[in-house]
């Protein structure tokens, strides 16, 4: 390898140390080149994923104006009963838990641009640990909701007085809170897949102060699921 | 956007923000998390979604300006999430345009309503549900012989 970096050299294809990084690929001048066209491209990911999202959330804008009242009722059956009031344990829970891990991840990425690999591993474990934890509370959320034949479209089949059949607007709602909240999910799942490579990578000593690119984009791709998170919670579960 | 007598922006251990930054973030996160919840149990009427939505978009600013970096980044990095921002804007208040400004051209009191039944879903045109309470009732036949 050493003796075929230094053509690449002759092209300029070197960092402000005078040595051939061996993650700089050779189409691009320099590291902070590369970092920040890895960037860019992530970014404009960033705005195809708030616009995805955007769609959806401006269509439940519209079923809500549709269905004001059925919304309303609807969204009560996302809080629990807690000392007789409703309260919605499990979205606050879920929102808390993913503010932490958020933190955790920017940590990770701090650990991993000053050199300090286990704490790298580790605050990528624990934002792993996060996300789990907040897909077990959503499975929780899930199965009850399920249980109550609270589903989207011709499944829904729930049988109590509070929600009768007849409108379309409970259906729709719960169309809309499976659809929002299961995409978001999915992208938890994603998110945990790559986190789980970046653990891998971390702990074989990849990352260094020179080299985080792949760290510093997932860490990108965390925050937005975060940020989505932040919208779906005050609109499905404190709306009233 | 400081100049560049310092070795680099990037990979040689400048770093802006830090643990102090980020956990002071992280509180200030949580410290609105619990005041939309708190605002939620009061009744400000239709306030409460654009109170909801304000503090949703302050946290996801604090969010994208420290922890996505975007105040210490390059400049373009935020015109591309601003100009996201932008687009949304758009179509959300195109579609708060239309939504408010629609008329329903659906006939309740024409002549020929004596068989009427209640005007199908919008969203289920296959099926003709029983009618919402909220819905005016139908015209009654009568008032047209």
């Amino acid at each position: 390898m050493s003796t075929t970096t230094t053509d690449v050299h002759a092209h300029g294809g070197q960092d402000e140390h005078g040595e051939h990084n061996p993650h700089h690929q050779h189409h691009f001048a320099t590291m902070e080149q590369q970092f920040d066209t890895s960037k860019l491209g992530m970014w404009l990911f960033i705005v195809t994923e708030i616009l995805l999202f955007g769609g959806l959330f401006v269509g439940f804008g519209l079923m809500q104006h549709q269905y004001p009242r059925e919304f309303i009722e609807a969204h009560e059956h996302l809080k629990q009963l807690i000392g007789g009031h409703l309260f919605p344990l499990y979205g606050s829970v879920n929102t808390i838990v993913l503010l932490i891990s958020s933190w955790t991840m920017v940590m990770g990425v701090n650990a991993a641009q000053t050199n300090q690999q286990k704490k790298t591993v580790r605050y990528l474990v624990i934002t792993i640990l996060l996300a789990c934890v907040f897909l077990g509370i959503k499975y929780v959320e899930y199965a009850h909701k399920f249980h109550d034949g609270l589903l989207p479209g011709i499944f829904y089949s729930h049988q109590s007085e509070d929600l009768i059949k007849g409108t379309h607007g409970y259906a729709t709602f719960f169309a809309f809170y499976f659809m929002m909240t299961g995409l978001h999910g999915i992208h938890v799942v994603v998110g945990i897949v790559l986190l789980s490579w970046l653990a891998v990578r971390a702990n074989r000593g990849d990352f260094n102060s020179e080299y985080y690119t792949p760290v510093d984009l997932v860490g990108l791709y965390w925050h937005v699921v975060d940020m989505i998170w932040i919208y779906l919670f005050p609109l499905y579960y404190l709306i009233s | 956007m400081s100049s560049h007598t310092e070795t680099n922006t990037h990979g040689a251990g400048q770093h802006h923000g830090g643990p102090k930054i980020y956990t002071a973030n992280l509180f200030a996160l949580l410290f609105l998390t619990v005041l939309t919840i708190a605002a939620a149990s009061f009744n400000f009427g239709s306030a409460n979604v654009v109170i909801a939505l304000a503090i949703a978009s302050m946290k996801a600013a604090l969010v994208a300006l420290f922890f996505m970096h975007l105040v210490w980044d390059k400049p373009v990095n935020a015109i591309i999430a601003i100009a996201g921002f932008l687009f949304l804007g758009i179509f959300l208040m195109f579609d708060f345009i239309d939504v408010t400004s629609r008329v329903n051209f659906q006939p309740r009191n024409g002549p020929n309503m004596e068989n009427a039944t209640p005007a199908p879903d919008s969203m289920n045109p296959l099926k003709t549900p029983a009618p919402r309470p909220l819905d005016p009732a139908p015209a009654k036949a009568e008032e047209h012989k």
